[in-house]
């Protein structure tokens, strides 16, 4: 028979111990799974203050606004490529695919894939969001400094899209 | 006119909440028993005024009354009646509403049914459901108000709902995840109305089970819900996502699942006490993060709402003010509950004490993957995500631990267990997981390893040792025909929803495992051949709906040169709101889905097409679903009912 002292010492070892083993896999497994979020120009001129560049072969995030012009299509496959731009540098991204609903030139995306060369990407997944006026939030952080714009503002601002008739 | 009746009822009802919370308190500090009787009336009361704005609102819908901001700015007159009605709910204001009619909802049924209650406790409960009220029908009124015009002003046609929403999913599924979430008020407002007059015995736990069950029971179907309109409506044919506002429904779920299971340990056994409490008060509040995550703003993604900085600070301090509060409370009283029960390592208490361990952990690892991006953002650290494999991975290895427990213990005692008298029955139960886990995979055309047996082990497990468990007990009564109706309609419960977690756990394995999916450019008269199917496109046209155009593909399925079906998958072009939608055609059969949506138009008249072919897919909702029922059959036991006039057996969908 064991004590309740034993016992409630086994207990408390018991939750710490699972506890630490949940916690350094968790980490573990985070550290694998963490993509940085760059921008065209972070992604050539280096990202924060210590200007730190992606490796080749490093998974990551890319957001940016799709140059008008730049989609080009294999004829016999869904292999397709096209550039990014924020404020400078252009990136090219590939993909093999299809695109979402939502993707036109001249509107911004975010691609998730590797760095294949300091300016290529091979995109695994292609996203913009189901909404015309929608910007990628850390896009529109990147090209106009700006954070958490209420969409319902953005909405009043650009209304020329929707039926002009009735509305003020 | 209507309009401003509603805004009128809504304020009625703000009042209503507002005695509710204060009269029956203070008459239970003062022990005035007059003021105790009033929380009844208060209570019903502002469940009518609540209901009376809804249907306002509802009305303004119908009758597109496009003055209303809400109304033009989520509906349009070309939008077909039902989703009219839906589209009352489809914005954040109107979920809102909806949202605080739930809330409403059940305080007036816990109101109609704890007659059984001492009236202090029933008092109590009650004023806390009101101040939890008080702060959602203010936060709609002040902050978030569905009724606003916009005077003199108006267009003459409303912006539309919301393309993704006008689907059949979203008439379910948002009221009964509300149902869910506020469920867990209830649970909540016993736990802090026991907190107050520290009384916590197996009474206590009888009184809420019903109610976490309950809660729980709605937040399962939501969340199965949400996961097949996801499957549906987005077109990439993935079920679950680990979005960060799936992820704020996952964790009340988590937290509840844990709840349900302690709350059996404490009305058992008259142990877990504090333990019961602190979940009670956890899920509530991970319900209340997440509407937070929802509405604020702070996390993007497809679910959340156009929303301001107001409005996620309300609910911030509204939430830190709720999780604080009780906090303080439990941190006062809690110290003074003593559990008496004694326990013995290898016993049922321990396994349903790992079972929380476990879900808890789960819930750990949701709350830290969905909030890790908004620290490391907010610290400077650079913008990132947390990709789905960092879920995966650590959910696979939490499963496994999980199952196997879940698999042994309904078989254990309380108290304590000898070991032996388990040994014959486990190896035969392994056994024959291991012989139908291997036949399973046997029967597939390929055999790949790890993921998809390990999720055919666990199920089988799972599932035949729960079918085993109930066999035993039936056969315990003496004869099979006497057992099958002696035996607590909570147990057959319990069967139940152990084996829809079995039928979830291969359905996510097998669909991870043997899902094909291929995206291929079509013309007319291709056929591309897919694990074992060939997908012949027959021809692409125009659409011509409601509110919509686009195109439509027809495709016929062949399997073996045999015609096997049709699929029609569309993609539609939504006018008002100029947004593009996919309508993915799916052919349903048990063991797998057939699933085709139609992409984009490539040169030379060809289209891109996503053609998917995912066994037992529907096995993941059909294990939802299982869980629901058990839920559901568990409610109905009579000891619920015992003594008591009228505790809830299905709370009626308010």
């Amino acid at each position: 028979m064991q004590s309740r002292r034993q016992k409630r010492l086994f207990a408390v070892l018991l939750v710490i111990g699972l506890l630490t083993g949940a916690v350094a896999a968790m980490l573990y497994a985070l550290q694998q799974n963490i993509d940085l979020f760059y921008t065209p120009s972070q992604l050539v001129e280096g990202l924060g203050k210590d200007k730190i560049k992606p490796q080749p072969g490093q998974r990551l995030r890319i957001g940016g606004m799709v140059v008008p012009g730049s989609v080009q299509r294999d004829p016999d496959s869904l292999k397709v490529s096209f550039d990014l731009v924020d404020t400078g540098p252009v990136v090219t991204v590939t993909f093999e695919g299809i695109l979402p609903d939502l993707f036109r030139e001249g509107q911004g995306i975010v691609a998730q894939g590797t760095l294949v060369d300091q300016t290529t990407i091979a995109a695994t997944e292609v996203l913009a969001k189901h909404d015309e006026e929608y910007m990628p939030p850390e896009v529109a952080e990147a090209l106009k400094g700006i954070r958490h714009v209420p969409p319902s503002q953005l909405q009043q601002k650009n209304s020329d899209a929707k039926p002009a008739e009735g509305r003020y | 006119m209507i309009v401003e009746a509603g805004q009128l009822a809504l304020t009625f009802a703000f009042a209503l909440s507002v005695l509710l919370a204060i009269v029956p308190l203070y008459g239970s500090f003062v022990a005035n028993q007059r003021l105790l009787l009033l929380a009844k009336p208060l209570a019903l009361g502002q469940f009518v005024f609540c209901l009376l704005a809804m249907l306002a609102l509802i009305y303004a819908f119908r009758s597109s009354d496009f003055t209303v901001i809400n109304v033009a700015q989520n509906s349009s007159s070309t939008l077909p009646w039902y989703y009219q009605i839906t589209a009352s709910f489809g914005s954040h204001e109107g979920s809102m509403l909806l949202w605080v009619l739930m809330l409403a909802g059940w305080t007036a049924l816990v109101a109609q049914y704890s007659k059984a209650l001492p009236l202090l406790l029933q008092g109590r409960i009650l004023a806390i459901l009101g101040i939890i009220l008080a702060g959602f029908i203010a936060f709609s009124l002040f902050m978030s108000n569905p009724f606003e015009r916009s005077l003199p002003f108006y267009p003459v046609e409303g912006r539309d709902l919301n393309p993704l929403l006008q689907d059949f999913g979203m008439i379910l599924h948002p009221p009964t995840l509300y149902m869910g979430y506020v469920g867990f008020a209830v649970a909540f407002a016993f736990a802090i109305a026991a907190l107050m007059s520290g009384r916590f015995d197996s009474i206590w736990a009888r009184w809420v089970r019903p109610w976490a069950l309950a809660a729980w029971l709605f937040l399962t179907l939501g969340i199965m819900l949400g996961s097949w309109w996801a499957y549906n409506e987005l077109g990439w044919g993935g079920w679950w996502f680990w979005d960060p506002v799936e992820n704020a429904s996952f964790m009340p779920w988590l937290a509840g699942t844990a709840l349900i299971h302690s709350l059996a340990v404490t009305e058992k056994r008259g142990t877990f006490k504090s333990w019961t409490v602190l979940l009670a008060l956890a899920a509530f509040a991970l319900s209340l993060v997440g509407a937070f995550l929802v509405r604020s703003g702070v996390l993007v993604s497809v679910h959340s709402f156009a929303t301001d900085p107001g409005r996620g600070m309300y609910l911030l301090v509204f939430l830190l003010l709720v999780v604080g509060g009780s906090l303080l409370l439990y941190g006062r009283r809690m110290h003074s509950v003593r559990s008496q029960a004694r326990y013995q390592l290898f016993s049922r208490e321990m396994l349903l004490w790992g079972n929380n361990i476990f879900l808890l952990t789960a819930c750990l690892i949701v709350f830290l993957g969905t909030l890790f991006p908004l620290f490391h953002k907010e610290l400077g650290l650079g913008s990132i995500s947390i990709g789905e494999p960092f879920f995966n991975q650590m959910f696979y290895y939490l499963t496994i631990p999980f199952a196997l427990m879940l698999g042994l213990a309904p078989w254990v005692r309380w108290k304590q267990q000898q070991l032996a008298p388990l040994i014959k029955p486990f190896s035969l139960l392994a056994l024959a997981a291991l012989t139908l886990a291997l036949g399973v995979m046997a029967s597939m055309q390929t055999v790949q390893a790890n993921l998809a047996l390990m999720g055919l082990l666990l199920g089988a497990w799972v599932g035949i040792s729960a079918l085993a468990e109930v066999t035993l007990r039936i056969r315990q009564f003496g004869s099979v025909g006497k057992g099958i109706t002696k035996l607590n309609a909570s147990h057959y419960g319990m069967t139940l929803a152990h084996i829809g977690f079995a039928v979830l756990v291969v359905g996510v394995a097998m669909t991870k495992t043997y899902t094909v999916e291929r995206d291929v450019r079509m013309q007319a008269g291709d056929t591309a051949h897919v694990a074992g199917y060939d997908f012949t496109l027959v021809e692409v046209y125009e659409l011509n709906g409601a509110n919509f155009g686009g195109q439509a593909a027809e495709l016929d399925v062949r399997k073996d040169g045999r015609y096997l079906t049709h699929l029609h998958a569309e993609k539609r072009f939504y006018r008002i709101q100029r947004t593009i939608m996919t309508e993915s055609a799916v052919h349903a059969r048990l063991s797998r889905d057939l699933y085709v949506s139609l992409g984009e138009e490539l040169p030379g008249n060809a289209w891109a097409m996503r053609i998917q072919v995912k066994p037992f897919v529907r096995w993941i909702w059909l294990g939802g679903l299982l869980m629901s029922f058990g839920a559901l059959l568990a409610l109905a036991d009579k000891r619920y009912r015992r003594k008591t006039s009228g505790q809830p057996t299905e709370p009626a969908n308010a």
